[in-house]
Formats: structure tokens, C-alpha cells, sequence
């Protein structure tokens, strides 16, 4: 089978086993409402003091939920012996988890970017707002993902994975935040966000060539 | 090129035998520029005309910062050193650097905010050369419970190898992106004294310092790999031999 042909049956076979079980991949984004809901909760209700916290609330809770949710990444298929045979396959490992990466995304990561913009608006940002933060949240999440596969591959099948994983995921992923609420707090003040956006971009797309193979190795070791 | 005396490196008994020589190079010669050093700098050297006595912290706190920084370099170069050639040693090396260099981290951060509290008024800035160097003490962190989460001497480095390398592609990032972040923020208001170029009379106790901190590191890298290598060779013949034990 070639690689291609293998990484889209690998996409369509993780889609349909997230799709059967919706509330796995339904709790990341139940909780990102949930803990953008206390900010107003723990601060105040004015719309105009939400406004300038609500890309700080906003990325920490997308970057806590994406975090929640790395852990359902490789954690199945680790136990029941699937990456075993991705590994042995003779296919390129790199490529199926950036191609099992990409459908984490799509059940947990564009979850959180539609519900992102709504977050915004209850949270004090103009209408106008919506698409710069559906695009910084877009590019934003898909890095998360891809910093985190890193993370769940080295700490697959360990006792302690969770809170490990947070400590070692968290400091990865500094420079999305940073760059994330940037270009949220800029679209929020409707100033132009090329910069911010350009940067995220650029974190992106390097995590996209680099965080497989790394992850890669990461589960090749784990299997040993 | 001839290779071998790598290969030789790697091999634990060698490796043993020569850290043991080196290891009271390094720690007097440590010893000797950091005594010097400290004279130079806390008695010597005139008082800042700006920060008064006060600066002289720093003779502590830009080796320590400088060190927190190569101990990671040399922790990844031996991960990577490690993963590539499977190499034990160089991966009892990295084990050994992390304590070290989380300490150096620790020590950074706690002079920074001490220095901190006579110049800016406050214990903590988010300036972000602190900030980018917590980000490093939670990497350090990091890299130490995953070592420590794994039972598996191998798998534990090799893992952890991995974590080190991506953590020295993100160094940089997080650095920039910590500085591009503050910037923004807000000026450097009260971290503005420019540095002007100093005069000899400090910066000689400073880079002898900093040469200290780097024997000194150099020096205890080696007697805790040294342990690494015996504790993960406890088993080995040479050992036995070495403790001169009936075989």
C-alpha cells in the first residue's frame, strides 16, 4: 500500500472510530466553555473588563482542553497494539501520525476553534472580531496538537502520564500562547494581526514538518 | 579520522578512568578562579555609580544564568551523542546534567529577583529574560520527571533524549517569542540602564567568575556521571575489578 493510500484509510478509520464515540471528543470542548465560563465568574461581569482578558481566558482554556484531550491521541491504540503494527508496517511512522494527528485535530482542536469566536463575543468581542479570532485560534490549535503529539507519544503507556504530559507540553507550547492571544487581543482592538498571524504560521508549519518525526521516534522508543 | 578514541570514550571503564583524572583539574582550577573572581568582584571592583553595592550580585547571577544555558546544550549535544551512537556514557552524561543545570536555573532566578528588589522595587518582573529562564527551569523540570516516570534505564534515555532535542529547537522560539511578547507589553522602563560597556576593573571578576562556573560544572558533571556510570554498570566485571572484590 502506499504511504498516501495507507495515511487516508488510517484517517478514515480513526474518523469513524472517534465519530462512534462522540463524548470522548466532546469533553475537551465542554470544557474549554466550562472554564471560560468561570473567568467572568472569578473576575467580574463587565463586558469592558472581560474584553481585555478574554484572549488570555481564551487560549489558556483552549490550550488546557487541547491538553485534556492528547492523552485520548495514542492512548487506545497504544494499549490494544495498533501503533505496533503502524510501527512494524514498513510504512513511513511520521506520516501516520501526522495523518492520526490531523484527525485528533478535527474531533478535538476544530471544536474549539468554532466554538472559539462564540467564546469571544460572550466574553466582550465585537462582531468584527470573529474571523481574526477563528484564524488565530485555527492555526493556534493545530500547532497545540501537533506540540502535543509529541508529548503523548513519550509519555505513552506510563503510570503518571497525566500530569507529566502537562509538564512536559506546556512549556512547548509558551510560544502559541504568547503569539495566539496576541493576534486574539489585536483582533479583538480590530487592529491589523499579520504580524502575530505570520508568526503562529510559521510555529505551524514547523511543527507540521518536524513534530512527526520527532513523535515518531518517541513511539518507536516507547514500543520497545 | 580516525575514530576511535570516540568509540574509546564511550566505553564505561575508560570514561570512568579518565573522569576521575580530570575531575581535580577541573575542581581546583574551579576553586581558583572563583576565588579570584570573588575577589575581584565583591572587593575590588568599585562600586556601579547608578546601582551602587548592589550590582555586585551579579557576579552570582550571570554565571549562574549563563550556566543554566550551557548545561542544557551540553545536556542535549549528550542526548544527542546518545541517541545517535547508542551511546551509554553520553547518556549518563545528559542524565547527570539536568539536576545541575535545574539548579543553575533555580540560582539564576532566585538572584534575578533579589537583584530585582533593590533596582525595579519588586522581588518579580515579567521581564522576559526571567521569564524565558522560568520557561527553562519547567523544561528542566520536564525532561527530569519524565526520566524519573520511566523505570527503564534505556527507555528513560532515550525518550528523555528525544524530549531534550525538541526542547533545544523550542529554546530559541521561546525565547523570541518571550522577548517579541514583553516588548510589546511595555518598554524596558525600569531595566533601562544600557549596559555601558564596563569598565575592567568588573568585567575581569565576571568573566573569571563565569570561567569558574564553567569548571565547576565541568567538575561536577563528571563526579555524578561518574556515579551514573557505576550505578548502571553495577553489575559489570570491570567494577568488581576496579573494588579489587575476589571475581
Amino acid at each position: 500500500m502506499s504511504p498516501g493510500k495507507a495515511g487516508w484509510r488510517l484517517v478514515q478509520r480513526d474518523l469513524r472510530l472517534g465519530l462512534r464515540r462522540p463524548g470522548e471528543w466532546l469533553q475537551p470542548l465542554v470544557f474549554f466553555l466550562v472554564v471560560t465560563t468561570l473567568f467572568p465568574l472569578a473576575t467580574s461581569p463587565e463586558l469592558s473588563r472581560l474584553r481585555d482578558m478574554a484572549p488570555g481566558a481564551l487560549w489558556v482554556a483552549a490550550l488546557l482542553s487541547s491538553l485534556l484531550a492528547l492523552e485520548l491521541l495514542f492512548r487506545e491504540d497504544g494499549q490494544d497494539g495498533t501503533l505496533e503494527q503502524l510501527a512494524v508496517s514498513g510504512l513511513p511512522l511520521p506520516w501516520l501520525l501526522l495523518a492520526k494527528t490531523c484527525v485528533h485535530w478535527l474531533l478535538t482542536g476544530l471544536p474549539l476553534v468554532l466554538a472559539g469566536p462564540l467564546v469571544a463575543t460572550a466574553l466582550g468581542a465585537p462582531y468584527a472580531s470573529i474571523p481574526g479570532v477563528f484564524a488565530a485560534l485555527l492555526l493556534g490549535s493545530g500547532a497545540l496538537s501537533l506540540i502535543g503529539a509529541v508529548g503523548a507519544a513519550l509519555t505513552l503507556g506510563l503510570r503518571r502520564g497525566g500530569v507529566l504530559l502537562a509538564l512536559l507540553v506546556l512549556p512547548l507550547a509558551v510560544p502559541v500562547l504568547i503569539f495566539g492571544a496576541r493576534a486574539t487581543s489585536l483582533a479583538i482592538a480590530q487592529d491589523p494581526m499579520t504580524a502575530p498571524m505570520y508568526l503562529l504560521g510559521a510555529i505551524a508549519v514547523l511543527s507540521a514538518t518536524l513534530a512527526p518525526l520527532a513523535a515518531a521516534a518517541a513511539v518507536r522508543i516507547s514500543l520497545e | 579520522m580516525d575514530w576511535t578514541w570516540f568509540h574509546r570514550f564511550g566505553s564505561p571503564p575508560h570514561f570512568y578512568r579518565i573522569a576521575g583524572k580530570l575531575i581535580p583539574w577541573f575542581a581546583w582550577l574551579a576553586a581558583l578562579t572563583g576565588v579570584a573572581g570573588l575577589i575581584g568582584g565583591l572587593i575590588l571592583a568599585p562600586p556601579d555609580y547608578q546601582q551602587g553595592e548592589g550590582y555586585r550580585i551579579i557576579y552570582v547571577h550571570v554565571p549562574a544564568a549563563v550556566l543554566s544555558t550551557m548545561a542544557y546544550a551540553v545536556m542535549a549535544t549528550a542526548a544527542g551523542v546518545g541517541l545517535i551512537w547508542r551511546m551509554n556514557v553520553a547518556h549518563a552524561v545528559a542524565a547527570s546534567c539536568a539536576a545541575i543545570g535545574a539548579s543553575f536555573t533555580f540560582l539564576a532566578l532566585v538572584t534575578g529577583s533579589l537583584w530585582g528588589r533593590p533596582m525595579w522595587g519588586t522581588y518579580w518582573q515579567w521581564d522576559p529574560r526571567l521569564t524565558s529562564e522560568l520557561v527553562m527551569l519547567f523544561l528542566y523540570l520536564g525532561y527530569m520527571g519524565l526520566r524519573g516516570a520511566i523505570d527503564d534505564t534505556a527507555r528513560a534515555d532515550r525518550a528523555s533524549a528525544v524530549l531534550a532535542l525538541v526542547g533545544v529547537i523550542n529554546l530559541p522560539i521561546i525565547h523570541y517569542s518571550v522577548d517579541w511578547w514583553n516588548s510589546l507589553h511595555q518598554g524596558h522602563t525600569l531595566l533601562k540602564f544600557s549596559k555601558p560597556s564596563m569598565p575592567p576593573s568588573m568585567l575581569v571578576p565576571l568573566l573569571l567568575l563565569m570561567l569558574g562556573f564553567v569548571l565547576y560544572f565541568a567538575a561536577i558533571v563528571l563526579v555524578r556521571s561518574r556515579g551514573e556510570v557505576l550505578r548502571r554498570e553495577r553489575n559489570a566485571r570491570w567494577i568488581a575489578e576496579l573494588l579489587g572484590a575476589p571475581s
